[in-house]
């Protein structure tokens, strides 16, 4: 049975939300006109069809247009060996349609990343949280009025440690300096600063002086 | 000891309920233990991290966290033409760089509609190309593997077949690991002199590797103890969860992309499919064993069966023009200033391309709108789909189960990650 066949059958099936299939290098696409309906058609499709294998969701901003979005679907059957491309589209006000975890639960990991990516929210998943990009960042890269270059974000604390403080490396000087303390910051004095903070931003204030700036060849600590 | 009794259970789920219940005795906190293990993991491969939830040596939950190598491809390659992608698919799946040129390649041609076009000739370098990606793939995924339970001499000894692979990619593209050796259209340069001849050579040595790789492991006791029935995904649950490539054979679908949708000319080569039964890490290790001695049967069939003939399509309109004919001819200096600045114009449309990669089924799906580059790319990586279900796997083994589990799965960061 060819796919075209089988795309034919789908549309007997939903014949108002299911488009007429369309053919291109081969492969058969059928739209959905109603994005609320994807699980009912999904489940109907492994089902009835034997499309068991979802191979693939991938989503398309369509920048510009209304509705914006569109999300791809790509099934397979291992029982008939068919291809078919399911398209949906989803306005930018919505941004949400079901989840189809419920029919493949491969699609758990392809609809996080559509989130993560676009921005469509999907009802009903069971973890929705964004995969690739840390939680809690603010864009969604994928769309296109995201730069290439990208935006500055902040990332959270837990992804930077401290700078490390200017002692304890050996063989390191800076040239000018109007002492050993000041020439040598790395060197560490017991005596006086083994806990006391305050004599280390005292050193650090000679080597400012000193040199133009506040760190010797070591990492650069930022405000 | 009670918990010696509870590793006796073969089933993930009454091993939960077993810890479960002795917990109650032995367990005096009344906690379980939240055990971080990667993103900087020997056995991670790369940079996946997996949050373990523990009760003693049981995993009760498992969370794999991705993302840690994630660069963006899709985008970047919304922003160039389609041949400049070509060396971002190195970087996908990084040891089997020559499989993903050729995938994105063909994906691209499907769209542009001269897939049937390619000169014979190069459609059996590609072949060679994949062929040759695929051992080097399953010789590190094969030695890892066993390094992570323990067996370190069978990464040293598949590491020397490797290097003489990287040897034959430096001889044809100029380059060990980044290879990008794919032009849409054909490939960049011809196989040069001797080549076909080292790499009959390597042929015959990398079978006396197999074998003696199958004698370190196959019978190995401990080899065996630590991989048989652990991590068994069952047929059902491989196919719901989109595995692909050995895994899903390992869990005994028969499904090859190069048998089911065959292209280039895999139509016309002999080669088997071998297939698990039982669906568990030793499974998929044998799997790959064979699979790697059925790419030899592939290549010797290739380079028996080579022709000659020009190794791109010869269209001035797609594929670059010969170097000296650009510097003395006016129409191929056009066609050559054309595709430098503006790229292939590809037909607006939609394609979806699926090839066999060593990892499982490497997709990509191009939204054209017309012109030289993409509208939206989206790469469908084997080893992302893999990975996902890990909470499902994972939980009921013990703690040292998951590395035979992440070395029999054989995944790499770079290509889940993009």
């Amino acid at each position: 049975m060819a796919a075209l066949d089988i795309a034919q059958q789908l549309k007997a099936r939903f014949p108002e939300i299911i488009s007429d299939p369309a053919e291109f290098r081969g492969e058969v696409t059928v739209r959905l006109s109603d994005a609320e309906r994807i699980t009912e058609v999904c489940a109907a499709a492994k089902k009835d069809f034997g499309f068991d294998y979802l191979v693939d969701i991938s989503s398309v901003d369509n920048y510009g247009d209304d509705p914006r979005f569109t999300v791809v679907y790509h099934l397979y059957g291992y029982g008939h060996h068919c291809h078919l491309r399911l398209k949906t589209d989803v306005s930018e006000e919505k941004s949400e349609l079901p989840t189809v975890c419920t029919v493949w639960r491969t699609a758990n990991w392809h609809e996080r990343e559509i989130y993560d990516m676009m921005g469509i929210r999907f009802r009903n998943h069971p973890d929705l949280r964004r995969i690739l990009m840390w939680e809690g960042y603010p864009y969604f890269p994928l769309r296109k009025d995201f730069p290439l270059a990208g935006k500055p974000s902040e990332m959270p604390d837990v992804a930077f440690s401290k700078p490390a403080p200017l002692e304890g490396g050996p063989f390191v000087t800076i040239a000018g300096g109007k002492d050993r303390i000041a020439r040598e910051p790395r060197v560490r004095i017991p005596e006086t600063d083994a806990l006391d903070t305050n004599a280390r931003l005292e050193r650090r204030k000679d080597v400012q002086e000193a040199h133009g700036h506040s760190h010797g060849p070591g990492p650069v600590e930022t405000k | 000891m009670p918990d010696v009794q509870n590793i006796e259970f073969k089933d993930p789920q009454a091993r939960i309920a077993a810890a479960a219940a002795s917990s109650e005795v032995t367990d005096l906190e009344g906690d379980k233990m939240v055990l971080n293990m990667g993103p900087s993991h020997p056995a991670t491969h790369g940079v996946l991290r997996i949050v373990l939830e523990l009760d003693g040596e049981i995993i009760t939950r498992a969370e794999p966290e991705v993302g840690y190598l994630h660069r963006g491809d899709e985008k970047i390659a919304e922003n160039m033409t389609y041949n400049q992608f070509v060396p971002y698919t190195d970087r996908l799946d990084y040891l089997a760089p020559l499989a993903n040129n050729v995938a994105y390649a063909l994906a691209v041609e499907k769209l542009e509609g001269i897939d049937k076009d390619l000169p014979p000739r190069c459609q059996y370098i590609r072949v060679i190309c994949c062929e040759l990606a695929r051992i080097s793939s399953h010789l590190l995924g094969l030695g890892a593997f066993a390094m992570d339970v323990g067996a370190l001499t069978v990464f040293l000894h598949t590491f020397t077949e490797r290097e003489k692979i990287y040897n034959l990619c430096e001889a044809l593209t100029g380059a060990r690991f980044t290879t990008s050796y794919t032009r849409i259209g054909g490939v960049a340069r011809d196989l040069p002199p001797g080549w076909v001849e080292q790499c009959r050579k390597f042929l015959h040595e990398v079978v006396v590797n197999f074998d003696e790789s199958e004698k370190f492991l196959s019978r190995n006791r401990i080899f065996v103890d630590r991989t048989r029935d652990i991590g068994v995904v069952s047929k059902e649950d491989a196919i719901d969860y989109g595995f692909t490539g050995p895994n899903l054979r390992g869990s005994g679908v028969e499904y090859d992309l190069r048998k089911a949708h065959p292209y280039l000319v895999y139509d016309q080569l002999k080669f088997d499919i071998p297939i698990g039964v039982a669906g568990d890490c030793y499974d998929r290790y044998l799997v790959r064993m064979e699979e790697m001695r059925q790419s030899v049967r592939i290549l010797h069939q290739c380079l028996d069966q080579l022709p000659d003939g020009p190794v791109r399509i010869p269209d001035g309109k797609t594929v670059l023009p010969p170097k000296e004919q650009v510097l003395t001819r006016m129409e191929e200096l056009i066609h050559q200033f054309i595709l430098v600045t503006q790229g292939e114009n590809a037909p607006p449309g939609e394609i979806y391309f699926g090839a066999e990669n060593p990892k499982g089924e490497l997709g990509f799906y191009i939204n054209s709108k017309g012109g030289g580059t993409p509208h939206r790319m989206k790469i469908r990586s084997p080893s992302f789909v893999n990975l996902s279900i890990l909470s499902h796997l994972l939980p009921g083994h013990m703690m040292s189960d998951v590395v035979a589990i992440l070395g029999s799965l054989d995944f790499v960061m770079g290509e889940c990650d993009r």
